[in-house]
């Protein structure tokens, strides 16, 4: 058994708790947040203790793990004590807003023997995954540019902010919410980028925040980048995502439902063969245990508890990998403000 | 009551395909106006099927106003509402919070009352919260006949998962109580939630599932949902028979309409052929 706690249960945080919850290997032993209306709804319909201040809870509490679902802002602070306190720390994305922290925790996890996952939950749709392993596979041959593009109609009027997500301070904005799961993925099925060559940083409603971001990216390799995130596109009915990669032999675009896969004339790969291959999500996702919002979100929880439970797992959303990503992220902050 | 046999779905009609974006795209294209899913509604009814199980989404209440205002067109015609419409919850809770979102979509003064900070009163009753929720969905449906009254399968099996399964008992009570209908539970985590109902006390549950030959999104494996439908204590609906059009129609049916112990299915289309063709095909198997 693993004794878990969760700090924020705001909209991820719930979501997380009921997938943990449900989990056989996982007891849930403190919840904590400051909004008192989620923490004694909670209390009173499961018993769950309940905390304001993740340092009491951090105190008091027994913790093999913890899930940080809290403003991006404080994830720097709550992560890096639990690591300290030798607790295995899965936390919603970005890791950091400062990639010196990102880098810190990431040294700190490594120093203690710690797992620690970051909530890119895309790496777990079975379409990115088969991406990734045709490309790795070689089945395009070698590549000459990645894109990556996010629509989604988050913010979609001019409004008063309401909550950190629309604070610039707190890491609220388009470039923390939707451009890193971008990256995120773009990394996942090809590598990390080097560099930034350009970036512009877009308000459309928003006063404080940026609503679009756009920038071009190089790679070690040679190849170059592309990435696209608009979170004010009323055109899409949930935040929908694109990551195209061009090989010298092929081409393969992929969203969360469908893999397309191009081969040159005379190329063909295990069974795919020359001319345009669609597979879909039906077949290529792996069913989970428990299902709530897609299996994506089950899946990242197991492969954290699996790895905890030393079940010889490399969890492929590492602080490591998150930290590259930070990096990146700031670099375009940077360059779109500039 | 025994839910009918055959349901009609709506996934088509609001650009919903889990395979395709494509799809869905070229579908919400097709059925931009209320008149272009009346005219696919009307195809389904005059084939006999008589229910029409959708999201509460807006538009949902202008057709419900047309079956009302035509009694004579209509008279068999039912609704089973399935709430809440989640993404516009969903979308809300990201840019103004949950607290402000639950304060903005219910009429009454209680979300004032925890707003400003009376938190006692509203964790007593969370359930009233739930129970104004509803009625504000159910506002769409003055007037029309509504049987079975179903809770998304985001919200049940969230609330599967959290373990508030006291939750679930008030929101089958309230249905009852206040509707005269019988709630109904969407889930994608059927041997769970049976196995929940019934500590619940919840008898003969009506629940809809995902069924398909593939095991798509059937948390627990094709086997044991077999054996729970097969045990008859739950009125069992399958939906998303053809896992978005992974399975040859008529495979997909053949197989499902096998299943021991099924009691209806759910299926979207856009033509009257292919309403009728899957309707005929059912209608054989089971010997309507």
């Amino acid at each position: 058994m693993i004794n878990l706690a969760l700090v924020g249960v705001g909209k991820m945080g719930m979501s997380h708790y009921a997938i943990l919850s449900a989990h056989p290997e996982i007891e849930i032993t403190a919840i904590c947040d400051n909004a008192t209306f989620l923490t004694s709804t909670f209390n009173k319909q499961t018993g769950v203790k309940v905390y304001k201040d993740h340092k009491k809870m951090f105190n008091e509490c027994e913790l093999n793990a913890v899930v940080i679902s809290t403003p991006n802002s404080t994830h720097f602070e709550i992560a890096n004590m639990a690591l300290e306190k030798g607790i295995h720390v899965f936390v919603e994305k970005p890791l950091c807003l400062d990639p010196k922290e990102s880098l810190q925790l990431s040294e700190l996890a490594k120093k203690n023997k710690l797992v620690s996952q970051v909530g890119y939950h895309n790496r777990f749709i079975g379409t990115f995954q088969e991406m990734r392993r045709l490309i790795k596979a070689g089945a395009i041959g070698d590549i000459y540019h990645i894109e990556g593009k996010a629509y989604g109609q988050v913010v979609t009027k001019p409004k008063p902010g309401m909550t950190w997500r629309s604070k610039k301070s707190e890491g609220g904005g388009c470039l923390h919410d939707y451009a890193c799961h971008v990256l995120d993925l773009m990394s996942f099925v090809s590598e990390t980028p080097e560099t930034v060559k350009s970036a512009q940083l877009q308000s459309i409603f928003s006063s404080d925040i940026e609503d679009a971001v756009y920038a071009t990216l190089s790679y070690k390799s040679g190849a170059t980048g592309y990435l696209e995130a608009n979170w004010s596109d009323e055109s899409v009915r949930k935040m929908s995502t694109t990551i195209t990669v061009y090989g010298k032999n092929g081409k393969i675009i992929t969203d969360r439902q469908e893999i397309r896969v191009y081969l040159k004339p005379k190329q063909t790969f295990e069974s795919f063969e020359e001319g345009w291959t669609s597979r879909y999500i039906t077949e290529l996702q792996k069913p989970v245990n428990f299902y709530l919002r897609g299996e994506e979100y089950s899946a990242q929880l197991d492969q954290f508890i699996d790895a905890i439970l030393g079940k010889d797992v490399d969890v492929d959303s590492s602080f490591v990998n998150a930290a590259e990503t930070d990096i990146i992220i700031d670099e375009i902050s940077k360059l779109g403000k500039a | 009551m025994t839910p009918q046999k055959i349901l009609f779905g709506d996934n088509q009609f609001f650009g919903v395909n889990h395979m395709s974006e494509e799809k869905a795209r070229s579908q919400s294209m097709k059925f931009r106006d209320t008149a272009s899913i009346m005219r696919v509604l009307d195809d389904a009814y005059d084939a006999g099927i008589k229910v029409f199980m959708c999201t509460t989404y807006d538009r949902v209440g202008e057709i419900a106003g047309i079956v009302k205002n035509n009694p004579q067109r209509y008279p068999d015609f039912e609704f089973y509402p399935c709430m809440p419409y989640a993404h516009k919850y969903a979308n809300s809770v990201g840019e103004v919070g949950i607290i402000k979102t639950l304060k903005n979509f219910s009429p009454s003064g209680v979300m004032n009352t925890l707003v400003r900070g009376a938190v006692s009163v509203v964790t007593e009753d969370i359930s009233k919260m739930m129970q104004l929720l509803v009625d504000t969905e159910m506002k769409k449906f003055e007037g029309v006949k509504t049987p079975v009254i179903f809770l998304q399968n985001v919200v049940t099996d969230l609330l599967l998962g959290l373990k508030f399964y006291d939750m679930l008992g008030d929101y089958h009570k309230y249905i009852q109580d206040k509707f005269g209908a019988e709630a109904g539970f969407i889930t994608m985590n059927l041997p769970l939630l049976l196995r929940v109902l019934n500590e619940q006390g919840i008898k003969n549950p009506i629940v809809c599932a995902n069924i398909n030959k593939i095991g798509f999104r059937m948390c627990g494996g094709i086997e044991e949902y077999k054996k729970v439908i097969a045990q008859g204590n739950s009125r069992v609906i399958a939906m998303s028979v053809l896992a978005s059009g992974a399975i040859p129609p008529k495979e997909a049916i053949e197989w499902v309409c096998n299943i021991e112990g099924l009691d209806s299915i759910v299926f979207g289309a856009s033509s009257a052929a292919n309403i009728n063709n899957t309707k005929s095909l059912i209608d054989e198997l089971w010997n309507l």
